[in-house]
């Protein structure tokens, strides 16, 4: 037990301050608090790969690393559609993922949004449509905001999700 | 057919590897696999391709991994009704691989399972896509339809599905587990949720440029996959990398194999309730991402592999930078080892659990990372080291309990292996240009790039078109071997483990999926 709360004490808080939606605003927790009003400190995110090659995942994966803290901004990965506002959708959507996407998208509460991420789920990436793909995430279920990059950043999908919960949610 | 054919009747194939040809008929088909079976052969990919307007035939082609070489056995057969003999007598990871090659092709291997892998019904059941009539574009309205999952009846038996949407951030899949009371009986997995016909898009891509998609089969395995592609590409147009491009790429990818082992570690305490563990592991994961997008613009290290050599150089600072790292790295995965191994409770989930005997790993033809938890000794870099591994001398690292315990010992070792790996690739990187342009290479040529990544053999199998296309190329992730062995390292296990058990192994969903 020593040893693990020494290296808690010497790890200490790796934790990072949110990031602005873009350079020209400032003021983090402001954000955090429009984010707070809105959500009542609790946006549930429901996960679907709708067909990613999982680089996205990675980097969806690291939002919840210590440095980035995701659920200390009040931002957390939920077990249900049912329990979410928000659909964070990667990949261009695999044919064999289409229904299991549409019934995701269906289960959810109004009021719901949609954020694509990564280059494939905003317009299809390098795999383009083709017999096994319907290319970009809109074209299988609405989606609200994409985050592009192959595969974006931690950052960039943090970025996303206060840009969704500043200008589309309030 | 004794294995006497490994020296009579094979050819030389372009290969980064020691690799050679078997054309087969089809009573040499079923007797190759036999005598490979024999000598100690893993199957390592299988695939088809359609031929038919060079010389009317489909072909099926399988190669197969021995600890000194790669041996590819071909299969040319009519269109019309095209059968070959199944190769699941010898190596029972050949039936998905051949359900996968009938929707694809329209190839039946005779006898065995024939429902469909891949096709979910996304394309009807008269339609091969990967034939050459089809083209890229075409597209079909889904038609989806019940899977028939083979059922346990009983009393008391019960059925939990998961999937393929799973409570996380997880890739898609679906699970049937049969259960009684908490244990389990059995079960099926489902796969091919991914499948985003990477292979049909490939042909329509030149051949400079098929390793950027070659890099996304399987994103935690891009640069393995990557350099799978650039050594095919490489080995038909005779282009050796400069040493330092090597280097390079031997430090990407075991930087890759840190990276994943890494965030596999801390998974696993994490599923076994030691949230710290995720923490601590998840933050040093982090740091070397943030290493990777500082010395090498990219956290993953996407697109770093190109065709002839590397992207990017290492500038003086970054050595030292990674160095530090280094360091830093070994003091960390040390302590955190001997926490592990100290804590009682995380012990007690891990040992035991999800075992895979080495004679099932053997028989079921596991791979990789898993296989060497479960006493198989192969590693590619050991058994065929080349540049600039063969100057390295990495040291394998193999358990025999083939249980959770046993997944993350290995993983403990071949962490601070590759820590040690990358210390000697940055104290000794040679110098020498970063990449060499590729003439054009000669059309109607195969070549293999095989390169063992953090999950085990990747292989990637490349058929030259004219004037710099692909014809043909085959991505070949090794979750295709190990996937079957988690419906065995499950059974008789209590259905809360299923998630441990599973990221034990964490096998990639797209890579198989293609």
């Amino acid at each position: 037990m020593i040893h693990i709360l020494s290296r808690i004490r010497r790890t200490g808080c790796l934790s990072e301050p949110l990031p602005t939606p873009d350079p020209s605003e400032s003021e983090p927790t402001a954000i955090q608090h429009q984010l707070h009003a809105v959500f009542g400190r609790a946006l549930c995110i429901r996960h679907v790969d709708a067909g990613s090659c999982n680089g996205c995942e990675l980097e969806i994966h690291a939002l919840s690393n210590p440095y980035y803290n995701l659920e200390g901004a009040g931002i957390r990965f939920v077990a249900s559609p049912r329990h979410a506002d928000l659909l964070l959708v990667t990949g261009p959507v695999s044919v064999n993922m289409e229904e299991a996407l549409k019934r995701t998208y269906e289960a959810m509460p109004e009021p719901k949004w949609v954020l694509a991420v990564g280059d494939c789920g905003a317009c299809g990436g390098i795999y383009g449509a083709n017999y096994a793909t319907r290319g970009p995430i809109s074209e299988v279920i609405p989606v609200h905001a994409v985050v592009n990059g192959c595969p974006p950043s931690p950052l960039a999908i943090l970025r996303g999700l206060l840009h969704v919960t500043r200008h589309l949610a309030l | 057919m004794s294995s006497d054919f490994l020296d009579r009747d094979c050819v030389p194939l372009p290969s980064n590897v020691a690799a050679y040809c078997f054309v087969a008929d089809a009573h040499h088909w079923a007797s190759a696999a036999v005598a490979l079976g024999k000598a100690g052969a893993s199957l390592l990919a299988l695939w088809g391709s359609d031929d038919r307007d060079h010389d009317r035939c489909l072909r099926v082609r399988a190669t197969y991994l021995l600890p000194d070489r790669v041996v590819l056995v071909e299969h040319a057969m009519p269109a019309e009704g095209a059968v070959y003999p199944s190769l699941t007598p010898c190596f029972p990871v050949a039936e998905r691989l051949q359900r996968a090659v009938y929707d694809l092709l329209g190839i039946r291997a005779e006898g065995g399972d024939t429902r469909p892998w891949l096709r979910h019904g996304g394309w009807p059941p008269n339609v091969f896509p990967l034939r050459r009539d089809v083209s890229a574009a075409q597209t079909y309205p889904l038609v989806s339809a019940p899977y028939p999952f083979v059922s346990v009846v009983g009393d008391g038996v019960h059925e939990v599905a998961v999937g393929p949407v799973h409570a996380g951030v997880i890739e898609p899949g679906r699970f049937h587990v049969s259960v009684v009371g908490e244990k389990v009986l059995r079960l099926e997995e489902r796969l091919g949720y991914t499948h985003k016909g990477v292979a049909k898009r490939f042909e329509g891509l030149a051949q400079h440029d098929g390793h950027r998609l070659a890099a996304r089969v399987s994103g935690d395995s891009t640069v393995a996959f990557g350099w799978a592609y650039c050594a095919a590409l490489e080995s038909l147009t005779d282009t050796i990398p400069s040493a330092r491009a090597a280097a390079l790429r031997a430090l990407a990818l075991e930087r890759e194999r840190i990276a994943n082992h890494l965030g596999d570690l801390g998974a696993l305490g994490n599923d076994a309730g030691f949230a710290f563990g995720l923490t601590q592991f998840s933050g040093l994961k982090e740091q070397l991402l943030r290493h990777n997008a500082e010395v090498f613009g990219q956290r993953y290290l996407f697109d770093l592999v190109v065709p002839g050599g590397v992207a990017r150089d290492l500038s003086i600072q970054a050595i030292a930078t990674l160095l530090g790292e280094i360091t830093e790295f070994e003091r960390a995965v040390h302590e955190l080892r001997a926490i592990y191994a100290n804590h009682e409770g995380l012990q007690d989930r891990f040992l035991g659990a999800g075992r895979l005997t080495p004679d099932q790993a053997r028989r079921l033809g596991a791979v990789g990372l898993a296989a060497r938890a479960s006493g198989i000794a192969r590693d590619l870099r050991v058994d065929q080291p080349r540049e600039p591994y063969d100057r390295l001398e990495p040291v394998l690292a193999v358990r025999l309990e083939g249980d959770v315990a046993a997944r993350v010992q290995v993983r403990f070792d071949e962490t601070l292996e590759s820590l040690r790996l990358c210390k000697l690739l940055l104290e000794t990187l040679p110098l020498g240009v970063l990449s060499i342009e590729l003439p054009a290479a000669p059309a109607g040529r195969l070549a293999l790039g095989v390169v063992e990544g953090w999950r085990g053999p990747v292989m990637v199998a490349l058929e030259t078109g004219p004037q710099g296309s692909i014809r043909r190329c085959h991505p070949h992730d090794p979750s295709w071997q190990n996937w079957p062995l988690i419906e065995v390292a499950i059974l008789g296990n209590i259905v809360p483990d299923f998630p441990l058990i599973n990221k034990s192994f964490n096998l990639s969903y797209s890579g198989h999926d293609g």
